[in-house]
């Protein structure tokens, strides 16, 4: 499995530097990933749906235990299949979809095929921090391509949006899993599943969980970035926001639920924000004009039905979530290439525009129909299938009972109603308006198309090949005695769900016939309902984080450098002298001196300093510091430090070269004017800094409560560190990594100076006096 | 812009005597205390401080240009060499089984110098001299150029 993430990461490198040879041929190149993931993931079915998942885990960090853990099992299979196996076709259509002289294909290519790899790692990684990983590096490149056409304001607005969304959850959503490694004292996914641990912190890390995963899947009122992220090319709104990134969020409630659908907030959470994303959704596919918006807001209804049905937490939900979620995949990114095609040949996705093309372009029509079909929950495909599944789970006392049902009902009627305005749109001939021109597309741009539209009438048909799987999956939720799931089936007889199920199309077809009436209704509610508009939100916290920003920032980056220097100092004198209060004291033998000679230094240096305080010339000052410094240095060999005081000496004379550098540029004496009470603040400060770290010198000499290190280090410097001049063993071996630090500091310094410095000669104006 | 060797009032024909006369020897002190600095007073910080030392001595007489003569390469390289020694150095011991930037040591018997020995500290401790020098060569060249406008 390792290989396959691999051969993802160096595709992803490779392809960009074939682009320009290849052209978008490129992209059957790096179609090899996912194709070769699939092929191997149908190899692996047999054992993975006899209760057989494969693992594999590889050493990563030992030392922090973490480890690459990935695990193949039914519900991992079947994400494989849709993120793999779609994704194939994508990359393949993508083939067809640009043009040779497209900008940015190799990165673009790259970038997807990363994408992918990376989703294959999330639905496969068995450790809650590798899914982390993976989950924001889907966020990442699912940021870079919603991006792809960086020159267009509207789609960088949508891709950082994507981000923010989603990485804001995903942060959340780390808090969580932390908080459930811990109580559960282990990161593995399958471990933490097998033994779910139960309590208050539980409930908490599992609500925030769920907000990462409810960004991730565009649930309410996280979903605006999802209708946004259409400006992305159509490839990847079919594959990110139909078969693969949208479904994470979904994928890690389904896989959670089993375990943790009964702690109590986690139902009551789910099913809300699932239904309410349901009808939202489709209630605002039904008013759009542009057919990718429309199934982007198709997209939201479809996700929150999910989301209800593989949060419900109980095994017949399941079953219907897992058909849904094949199913979805399917027909959504069907309908979405479909798009990608018309909008190819045509120029425009508006349907008010688009007309005759069922029968300029007729293949594609019955394919993409099919699709739409398969999405209202027509039998015989797939869709129908599904949805009949799950009337029947929530028809019998579900969780939620009635009122999720009715909420099912009605979601499942608004998208019986838009699947057919969708293909009325797209396809139909209107009286309104002129037959679109249209080129005929080539048969392998179409092909794609075709294969994942006829995969849903075939797995209608034969829901046998479809069954073990998502039996598989339902099967981890622990069953009672005596009682077996329904399998997937066309026909379960004249039952309940088969009634309420041709009662939705019928209503949904009255809601697409009298769509005249539907679009004043909605046009009205619309100027009601226009002061809770979620992507408003959106703007107005983006905007609210600025201006705090701003304010924030204006208040600590003053900009004056007596402020800022004064907030170091007096943090210091707080925290020094606040710990020294604290029951210290100072033992009365203080030895003065231990040489006289100590005396007349230490009177130097203090003079200068005063001086240097006093000093009204800059230059003058500038000297006495450093004369202060030669002074400390002074000290420092009478106590018989000679490497110090040779650093002390040498550091002390670049320094003053440096300041007669600067010191060219200054007036030669310093401002008169400074107010009396500041001189006398800057005094105070002064004394206070001065007395706080005497008395803390103090009193660290006499408070050792452990023995030295010094005598340690001179024990070892030479037949360790192989010299004998300790102070440089201490820095090169036994602190070799503190150096190490040092000097990354100084390089970074010096070339913090050799580009702040020329900036700030080509502004003139704002040097310093 | 610079002082240059042409006539020129600021110019001090003593400065610039005893500076071409001590700048050597003050670099080779540098370089004398990088080596000498394992077993006595001295290392790599500190040499690399004395021939920046050299160097700041050498630009109040030249000016940038004469800088430019003496060490003909953009100063970010001994900055990024020197780091990237350091680094390397450290990493040399995984090589040979060990910890990051755990020390070893070799011992050998060569002719004319006798026995000489040598520590992985030395490359370490080149490093951090490459570093200094060419934190004091940058400062020289944008510090000194701001001044000199």
């Amino acid at each position: 499995m390792l290989a396959l993430l691999a051969l993802h990461l160096g595709l992803a490198l490779a392809v960009p530097f074939a682009a320009p040879r290849l052209g978008p041929r490129v992209f059957l190149l790096a179609a090899a990933a996912p194709a070769a993931t699939a092929g191997w993931a149908a190899t692996r079915a047999g054992d993975v749906l006899d209760g057989r998942p494969v693992t594999s885990s590889t050493a990563w960090v030992p030392g922090l235990g973490l480890t690459l853990d990935l695990r193949l099992d039914p519900l991992g299979l079947l994400m494989v299949t849709l993120v793999s196996g779609v994704g194939t076709l994508v990359f393949l259509y993508c083939a067809g979809y640009f043009s040779a002289g497209q900008r940015g294909l190799g990165r673009f290519a790259g970038v997807l095929t990363g994408f992918s790899g990376a989703m294959l790692g999330l639905v496969l990684a068995d450790d809650l921090l590798l899914l982390y990983v993976f989950w924001e590096l889907t966020s990442v490149t699912s940021w870079l391509l919603i991006g792809f056409d960086d020159e267009s304001p509207q789609s960088r607005r949508a891709a950082q949006q994507a981000l923010l969304v989603t990485t804001l959850g995903g942060l959340v959503m780390l808090l969580g899993l932390l908080l459930l490694a811990q109580e559960a004292g282990t990161a593995s996914l399958s471990g933490i599943l097998a033994d779910p641990p139960r309590g208050p912190t539980v409930a908490i890390a599992l609500v925030l969980v769920l907000v990462g995963a409810f960004t991730k899947s565009a649930q309410v009122p996280f979903h605006p970035w999802l209708p946004a992220a259409m400006a992305a090319p159509t490839p990847v709104s079919a594959y990110l926001h139909a078969a693969a990134m949208v479904k994470a969020g979904v994928y890690l409630v389904a896989r959670l639920a089993p375990a943790f659908a009964v702690v109590a907030p986690w139902r009551p959470l789910v099913l809300t924000v699932g239904l309410a994303t349901m009808l939202v959704g489709g209630w605002r596919a039904l008013r759009q004009s542009d057919l990718k918006r429309l199934l982007a807001f198709g997209t939201v209804s479809q996700l929150g039905f999910l989301m209800v049905l593989l949060g419900a937490g109980t095994p017949e939900a399941a079953l219907a979530g897992a058909t849904l979620l094949l199913a979805h995949g399917l027909f959504k990114s069907t309908l979405f290439l479909a798009v990608g095609v018309i909008d190819h040949e045509t120029g425009t996705r508006d349907l008010r525009e688009l007309s005759g093309l069922g029968r300029r372009l007729p293949v594609l029509a019955a394919v993409a129909t099919l699709a739409a079909l398969s999405m209202a929950g027509v039998p015989p495909l797939l869709g129908f299938v599904a949805k009949e599944a799950a009337y029947e789970a929530f028809l019998h006392g579900g969780p939620g009972g009635a009122v999720v049902f009715a909420g099912l009902f009605l979601g499942s009627v608004l998208t019986a109603a838009y699947s057919a305005r969708f293909v009325w749109g797209a396809f139909a001939s209107k009286p309104s308006c002129v037959a679109t021109p249209a080129h005929t597309p080539s048969p392998g741009f179409v092909a794609p198309v075709v294969v994942l539209g006829a995969s849903g009438l075939v797995l209608g048909l034969l829901p046998g090949l479809a069954d073990p799987l998502v039996q598989a999956y339902a099967a981890s939720y622990p069953l009672e005695a005596g009682r077996e799931l329904e399998h997937l089936a066309l026909w379960h007889g004249l039952t309940a769900a088969l009634g309420w199920s041709a009662l939705t199309l019928a209503a949904g077809a009255g809601l697409f016939l009298l769509r005249e009436p539907v679009r004043r209704g909605q046009r009205g509610a619309s100027r009601v309902l226009s002061a809770v508009d979620a992507d408003r939100a959106y703007d107005l916290s983006l905007s609210w984080l600025d201006r705090a920003a701003q304010r924030s920032t204006a208040v600590v980056q003053s900009g004056s450098l007596p402020v800022y220097l004064g907030t170091v100092l007096l943090t210091l004198v707080v925290l020094t002298g606040g710990a020294l209060v604290g029951g210290t004291s100072i033992s009365g033998d203080l030895q003065l001196w231990d040489r006289p000679l100590q005396a007349v230094v230490a009177v130097v240096v203090a003079a200068a300093a005063v001086a240097t305080a006093r000093a009204h010339r800059r230059f003058t000052a500038v000297l006495l510091v450093g004369a202060v410094g030669y002074g400390v240095a002074v000290l420092f060999v009478l106590q018989g430090g000679p490497d110090l005081a040779l650093t002390q000496f040498l550091v002390e004379t670049l320094t003053l070269v440096l300041f007669v550098f600067v010191l060219r540029r200054l007036p030669s004496s310093f401002p008169r004017s400074t107010p009396r009470r500041s001189q006398l603040v800057r005094a105070g400060v002064a004394t206070a800094v001065g007395a706080v770290v005497a008395a803390g010198v103090l009193v660290a000499g006499q408070a050792r409560t452990a023995p030295p290190a010094s005598q340690d280090y001179l024990d070892r410097a030479l037949p360790e560190g192989g010299g004998s001049n300790v102070v440089n063993v201490v820095l090169v071996d036994f602190r070799g990594f503190d150096t190490l630090g040092e000097i990354t500091v100084l390089v970074v310094a010096a070339l913090g100076i050799a580009t702040l410095v020329p900036a700030g000669r080509r502004r003139p104006q704002e040097q310093s006096r | 812009m610079t002082t240059s060797e042409r006539a020129d009032p600021s110019r001090s024909v003593v400065l610039e005597t005893a500076v071409r006369l001590v700048f050597h020897t003050v670099l080779v002190f540098g370089v004398y205390l990088l080596f000498a600095g394992h077993n006595q007073p001295g290392g790599g910080f500190v040499g690399g401080l004395v021939a920046g030392c050299a160097f700041v001595l050498r630009y109040a007489v030249t000016g940038r240009e004469g800088i430019g003569r003496a060490v003909p390469v953009d100063p970010v390289l001994p900055l990024g060499a020197g780091l990237l020694l350091a680094g390397v150095t450290g990493a040399a011991a995984w090589l040979l089984d060990g910890q990051f930037l755990e020390s070893g040591k070799v011992e050998l018997d060569l002719p004319v110098l006798g026995v000489v020995k040598a520590t992985s500290a030395l490359p370490f401790d080149t490093g951090v001299f490459l570093v200094v020098v060419g934190l004091v060569l940058l400062v020289l060249r944008t510090l000194g150029a701001e001044a000199e406008q």
